[in-house]
């Protein structure tokens, strides 16, 4: 399971990449594997505001629907269009080009407060135990 | 004892030596002895087959009004002539105790013929994509509001006609009820039996998610859909037409075409029997941008591990099983046979046969209508319409069981009953299942008020 | 051989009609009002072609009368054949709902008979039978309960439902306003007191449940729970999906419930026609009666006939008086068995279910090992190690001639294979399924590929659910045919 050391994780299994003032978000190989073949995401639009841990939108596979929760508050400034035409692309590239949103980080600080890449590979496992 | 349990004592003995149990008693053991005690049902003793039959024979033949050749009423269940293939079909074991599709390979059957059954609807509505089917008509209309509220959730207000059928509406009021943010507003109908336009342009705020119009509507007048389409979504509101009688989209303009953005139907008069009332069945469609938000089962094209097309459920991340609190709708099923039904019916009269169908009833009721308005019998409502529309007779109105009974006609529905302000009006609905020794007779019902019929009888 | 077939849009020729009964061509409406699309799109076939393609696409499925269908919680028992004869006398398809009383007292007797064969078995005393779909008992159910707190001056926020609960239950819930709260199920995979006492309090409108649970297990628990919640000021709604296990052993209404819906397609053998029509009736008890849709049966002048007001209660679910067709169907049911049938109906329905539980249990992990009733409930643990999955199970049995048990419901059990093989079913077809089922667990381990890529014997082969998520096709379209 890939678990890229450069990035912040929450227990709910997004990523975010901090570039500069944004955050790029987007769910973990973990997730994208948990979930099976993506068959849609829904997404905020351009403009919305996102607030830490509250949920901002959905992705469906065949058989699940899971809430998608803020790692980070702040404005949406791009939403992943390509995902529109190709959700596949969160399975096959999860945080590459299956990226979903880039937010404008209110606070960048809140990203020190998230699970670095040891400690959400434990989470993974641990909840795998279950 | 009556049953078509197979288990012989000796089956009984083996599977119990299996479980390792002492007896069938044994196995509910755990239940509390007083529950157990208590359950013993109430009911008589089962029936043979013949006896079964017999009984059910009786209470069919005291039902007077079987044959639907003498009865003039549609008001949202619709006489026509079904096909005897139809219920062939219906008889198919294959089809009628098939499960609902969710293993789709050993359900081909059933899964291509509500793909087709989505194409029908979509095709006949001019819509772009429809589901698997709802329960009625009236459902549908209750789940096309709860739609338009996921399309404009910042809005409260739904405007409904008042001249859309009586139970749509109540059961939209039925279905929004227990939600916070939903106001129902009726819109009263005009002298010619239409939305009164001039209080649509006052309603017409931007707290209105939608709008409702029956197409035609209870009356049978046809509304100026594309109009009220059009002032809608100015409004920033979203359409919804109702059609009670979906033999209208074998002529009318499809609302699709009329910048409606939902539109729903009952689909009994496609090969339903009358039955009382039910089953029916509720077609739904709608625009292709909104079918995340559309309820219902919806069949999909895909290829199989050898590449050969099949169908699939699809879309069911949209329903109660995954999203459960969150789901689009609670429904769990569509009119599955019904859906069949309503395929098979519109595979037979095809491209040609529906239109002259929908022609034929069109002809038929304006001959009827005219006939009644030289016998003195006006309308009451000037629009254009379908195969129903509204008479003033007061005194047939007035003694229409006694008549129904004396004369074995059923001279349309007295509409006092549904709307106060119409009291001593009848809306007569004419098909082509009425032959005309039974139009004539009713126009002589009219004529006299019943009298001279009656009286006819009494000579004879 | 098995005979392929298009779609109806791709037979037929242009100018083929099957049914024209004298209709005309004429214009009889102005243009502005008509549609000018000719109806392009519609099939051109005749009635040869429309029979051999329904006959054809019939060929395809598997069906209850074909062959068995072990779906947990959905009873496919044999649907008889009289039930078809009865629902199609003519004096029944020909009624027009709205005729007067007088003319249609033989459906309205039928009515009346399956309202008190149902407050019979529920034990609860009053009935709506106007609902088409056990989904739609349960809204109306729900409905009621919320009624009866607003009439009460007590609007209540939440509804109590187990997390075994089938996801109609919060949805209903959901239309209602209420919000959700989940209960676990404690280790014997039942209700337990406690845990309904932690979470019970009088913002509680109402405790859903289901009797016997998803997991084929009897609530026996539920008396003490029902009276928490009435103590509490709140009521018991019963999922009326498991009645199978429940006739002539306990009746709701003993049991502290004071709403449910029934499937008259389940327990009460009306065919489950790959997806409806069903109809989905409630009980209540009598002090919500008031709360129940218009028009109700009533008698007037020595004849039954619906109450004059229509706008009582919470108001209708549906158009007219119900799914009449299915009520009679049902009513056959009920009076052909009787009340000795119906009882006789629920002791082999558990015998059945035992004894395939007895078979199985080795091969498959059984997850609770309570004492089953009318179906049992298996996890995937014995296949995890194979790489196989519950699906792939399911896809195999297939293979095997049967319809698969019911697959990853409840969502409590991991991977769950929820087997009821209902009382109609012989002991050499429970025998034949069980074979199957273990021939099935040991090419687990023996030849697992086998399971992944079936079903091998199928009219199609597994077929790509994902596509057809991912770029929906929902229909055929002249302009873009497939």
């Amino acid at each position: 399971m890939n678990v890229p050391e450069s990035l912040r994780y929450t227990s709910e299994h997004e990523w975010v990449r901090a570039e500069g003032a944004d955050g790029v978000v987007g769910i973990t190989d973990f997730a994208q594997a948990s979930l099976g073949d993506v068959v849609f995401v829904e997404l905020p639009t351009v403009g919305a505001l996102l607030e830490q841990g509250q949920t901002f939108g959905v992705v469906e596979s065949n058989k699940a629907v899971s809430d998608l929760y803020a790692p980070v508050s702040g404005e949406v400034v791009a939403v992943n269009e390509a995902l529109g035409e190709r959700p596949e692309l969160v399975n096959e590239d999860p945080y590459g080009e299956g990226w979903l949103l880039r937010v404008r980080m209110t606070d960048a600080a809140q990203t020190t407060g998230l699970l670095d890449a040891d400690s959400y590979g434990r989470h993974v496992e641990s909840e795998q135990g279950t | 004892m009556r049953s078509y349990n197979p288990q012989t004592a000796s089956d009984i003995e083996a599977m119990l030596a299996t479980i390792g149990a002492d007896s069938v008693d044994a196995l509910f053991a755990h239940v509390p002895e007083g529950l157990r005690r208590r359950a013993r049902l109430a009911l008589p003793d089962g029936l043979t087959e013949p006896e079964l039959r017999r009984r059910f024979q009786e209470l069919a033949a005291t039902n007077d009004a079987s044959d639907p050749s003498a009865v003039f009423m549609g008001a949202g269940a619709y006489p026509h002539d079904v096909p005897v293939v139809v219920d062939h079909i219906m008889q198919r074991s294959e089809f009628a105790t098939a499960y609902t599709p969710y293993q789709a390979e050993v359900s081909q059957g059933t899964l291509q013929s509500i793909f087709e059954f989505q194409t029908f609807v979509a095709l006949l509505t001019g819509m772009e994509v429809a589901n698997a089917s709802m329960y009625d008509g009236a459902s549908a209309v209750a789940e096309a509001v709860l739609m338009a509220r996921r399309l404009r959730p910042k809005r409260r207000t739904v405007l409904v006609s008042r001249a859309l059928h009586p139970h749509y509406r109540a059961v939209i009021v039925t279905y929004v009820q227990g939600l916070d943010d939903v106001r129902v507003v009726e819109l009263p109908f005009a002298a010619d039996g239409r939305i009164d336009g001039r209080v649509l342009e006052r309603e017409l705020t931007p707290d209105v998610m939608c709008v409702v119009v029956g197409y035609p509507n209870v009356f049978g007048v046809i509304e100026p859909v594309e109009a009220i389409a059009a002032r809608t979504h100015d409004a920033g509101g979203i359409t919804i037409t109702a059609t009670p009688e979906a033999l209208a989209f074998g002529l009318l303009r499809p609302p699709g075409a009329m910048g409606v953005d939902i539109a729903v139907a009952e689909g009994q008069s496609f090969g339903l029997p009358l039955s009382f009332g039910g089953p029916g069945i509720g077609l739904f469609a709608t625009r292709q941008e909104h079918v995340r938000a559309m309820p219902g089962r919806v069949v999909g094209e895909t290829v199989d591990a050898a590449g050969a097309r099949g169908f699939v459920l699809t879309l069911a991340t949209r329903e109660q099983h995954i999203r459960r609190e969150r789901a689009t709708s609670n429904i769990c099923t569509n009119q599955g046979l019904c859906a069949l039904a309503v395929t098979v019916y519109l595979s037979l009269l095809g491209r040609r046969g529906l239109g002259r169908l929908a022609r034929r009833n069109v002809a038929q009721s304006h001959r009827v209508a005219a006939a009644l308005a030289q016998r003195g019998r006006a309308r009451r409502f000037g629009g254009d319409f379908f195969n129903e529309f509204v008479v003033e007779a007061p005194d047939v109105a007035g003694r229409w069981e006694a008549l129904c009974r004396e004369t074995g006609i059923v001279p349309g529905f007295p509409l006092g009953r549904w709307y106060p302000e119409l009291e001593g009006t009848l809306l007569v609905c004419v098909t082509e299942v009425h032959a005309e020794r039974h139009v004539s007779r009713l126009l002589d019902l009219f004529d006299a008020g019943g009298e001279r019929d009656v009286a006819e009888r009494r000579r004879a | 051989m098995t005979l392929d077939e298009p779609l109806i849009f791709e037979r037929g020729a242009s100018g083929r009609c099957a049914w024209d009964d004298g209709g005309t061509d004429d214009a009889v409406l102005s243009e502005s009002l008509v549609r000018d699309d000719d109806l392009a799109g519609l099939p051109e076939v005749g009635e040869l072609d429309v029979l051999r393609h329904f006959l054809r696409l019939s060929q395809w499925n598997y069906s209850a009368a074909t062959t068995m269908y072990p779906l947990g919680s959905c009873t496919m028992k044999y649907n008889p054949i009289v039930n078809e004869a009865i629902a199609r006398l003519a004096g029944f398809t020909g009624v027009h709902p709205l005729v007067p009383e007088a003319m249609a007292q033989g459906a309205l007797q039928v009515v009346a008979d399956l309202e008190e064969a149902l407050r019979a078995i529920s034990g609860l005393q009053a009935v709506s039978l106007q609902p088409a779909a056990g989904a739609q008992g349960e809204l109306l159910g729900m409905l009621v309960i919320r009624a009866h707190h607003l009439a009460n001056g007590d609007a209540r926020t939440r509804v109590l439902i187990p997390a075994s609960a089938h996801g109609t239950n919060p949805a209903s819930s959901a239309l209602c306003g209420y919000g959700v709260t989940e209960i676990q199920t404690d280790e014997r995979g039942l209700l337990a007191p406690d845990a309904v006492a932690a979470v019970m309090d009088e913002s509680v409108a109402a405790l859903m449940v289901t009797n016997p649970n998803t997991l084929g297990l009897f609530e026996r628990d539920l008396e003490v729970v029902a009276k928490i919640v009435h103590r509490h000021g709140g009521l018991v709604y019963m999922d009326g999906a498991n009645m199978n296990a429940l006739m002539g052993v306990a009746r709701p209404g003993d049991m502290g419930v004071d709403v449910m819906q029934f499937n008259l397609h389940k327990t009460f053998s009306t065919p489950h026609g790959g997806g409806g029509p069903g109809a989905g009736p409630i009980a209540v008890r009598d002090l919500l009666a008031v709360h129940l849709p218009g028009p109700r049966l009533t008698r007037r002048d020595g004849l039954l006939a619906w109450d004059a007001d229509e706008s009582i209660g919470v108001g209708r679910v549906r158009s007219f008086h119900g799914s009449f067709g299915i009520l009679l169907r049902a009513l056959a049911y009920v009076l052909r068995l009787g009340g000795p049938g119906l009882e006789g109906v629920t002791r082999m329905a558990v015998l059945n279910a035992n004894y395939v539980r007895a078979r199985l249990t080795g091969a498959y992990a059984l997850r609770y090992d309570g004492p089953s009733m009318h179906e049992c409930v298996f996890s995937d643990r014995t296949l995890g190690d194979k790489g196989v999955t519950t699906l792939d199970v399911a896809k195999r049995l297939l293979d095997y001639g049967f319809y698969a048990p019911t697959i990853y419901f409840p969502l409590v059990v991991r991977g769950a294979l929820m087997i009821e093989p209902t009382e109609t079913e012989s002991k050499e077809t429970l025998d034949e399924f069980c074979d199957a089922m273990l021939a099935i667990a040991e090419e687990a381990a023996r030849e697992p590929a086998l399971l992944r890529d079936a079903p091998h014997h199928a009219f199609r082969r597994r077929l790509d659910e994902t596509a057809a998520a991912r770029r929906p096709r929902l229909r055929w379209s002249p302009a873009n045919p497939l």
